[in-house]
C-alpha cells in the first residue's frame, strides 16, 4: 500500500482524471472530496461489506419457504 | 445438461439457459455461471440458481412488484459490461432474503442483479446510496401494494 501524508486543502491525483481532496479534518472524522469521471464509481467500503454479508445471509434459507410462500 | 438445485431438486437446464455473472456476485465472485428458475407462477419470486453449486441459489423477486417507484440509471460502464443496447432486455431482480415469517424477510434494493437476457449475462450492481432503496428493504410492502 502506498502511503501519503496530506494536510487540509492537499489533494493527490490518481491517474489524470481522479482528484482526492482532503476537506476537513474535524478530530476523528476527515471529510474527503472526490472528483472522477462519472464512469467511476464511489462507495464506502462498508457498503460492499455490507452487501457481502448480506448475499451470504440470503443463501441461508430453510427449504421450507416454499412452503410458507404458499400458505400466503 | 443436468444441474442440481438449492430448492428444486435435478433439473435439466440447456446451455442457452446460461446467464454469465463475469465477476459473480458481491462476496461470492468465483460464481460465475447462473440460471433463472421460476418459483410459484402466482408470485413474482424466481430462484437465481449458480449451475456448478447447489448451495447457491437465491430467491429473487421482481422488486417493481415491492416498490412500484423503484427506478435507477445503469451506468454507461454496466451497459457496455453487459452489452446493453435496448431497454427491453434488461431484467432487474432483487435479492430476497427469506426469514421465519415473511414480516421479517426483506429485498436488496440496494444492490440489484441486472441480467441481459439477448446477451444472456448479469451483474450484481450497487446503486449510489440512496435512503429510499435501502439493503434491507421490508417483503412485507408487497401486501400493502398488492392487495
Amino acid at each position: 500500500m502506498l502511503v501519503l501524508s496530506r494536510k487540509k486543502d492537499e489533494s493527490i491525483m490518481i491517474g489524470d482524471q481522479i482528484e482526492i481532496k482532503i476537506l476537513a479534518i474535524e478530530g476523528e472524522q476527515i471529510k474527503i472530496g472526490i472528483v472522477a469521471p462519472k464512469t467511476v464509481k464511489v462507495h464506502r467500503s462498508e457498503v460492499f461489506e455490507a452487501i457481502q454479508a448480506q448475499n451470504k445471509e440470503a443463501l441461508s434459507i430453510s427449504s421450507g419457504f416454499l412452503e410458507q410462500l404458499k400458505k400466503k | 445438461m443436468k444441474i442440481t438445485t438449492k430448492f428444486l431438486g435435478e433439473i435439466e437446464i440447456s446451455e442457452q439457459d446460461i446467464l454469465k455473472f463475469e465477476h459473480g456476485l458481491l462476496g461470492l465472485e468465483d460464481e460465475k455461471k447462473f440460471v433463472l428458475l421460476p418459483l410459484d407462477a402466482d408470485l413474482p419470486l424466481a430462484m437465481l440458481q449458480s449451475i456448478n453449486n447447489a448451495e447457491i441459489g437465491f430467491v429473487v423477486a421482481f422488486p417493481f412488484a415491492f416498490k412500484k417507484d423503484y427506478s435507477f440509471d445503469i451506468s454507461e460502464e454496466d451497459r457496455e459490461q453487459l452489452q446493453i443496447e435496448k431497454q427491453e432486455d434488461v431484467l432487474t431482480y432483487a435479492i430476497v432474503t427469506m426469514k421465519e415469517s415473511l414480516q421479517d424477510s426483506t429485498i436488496n434494493l440496494l444492490a440489484p442483479v441486472i441480467i441481459n437476457i439477448g446477451a444472456k449475462c448479469g451483474k450484481q450492481i450497487v446503486l449510489q446510496d440512496n435512503k429510499s432503496y435501502p439493503l434491507r428493504f421490508p417483503l412485507q410492502a408487497l401486501e400493502g401494494s398488492a392487495k
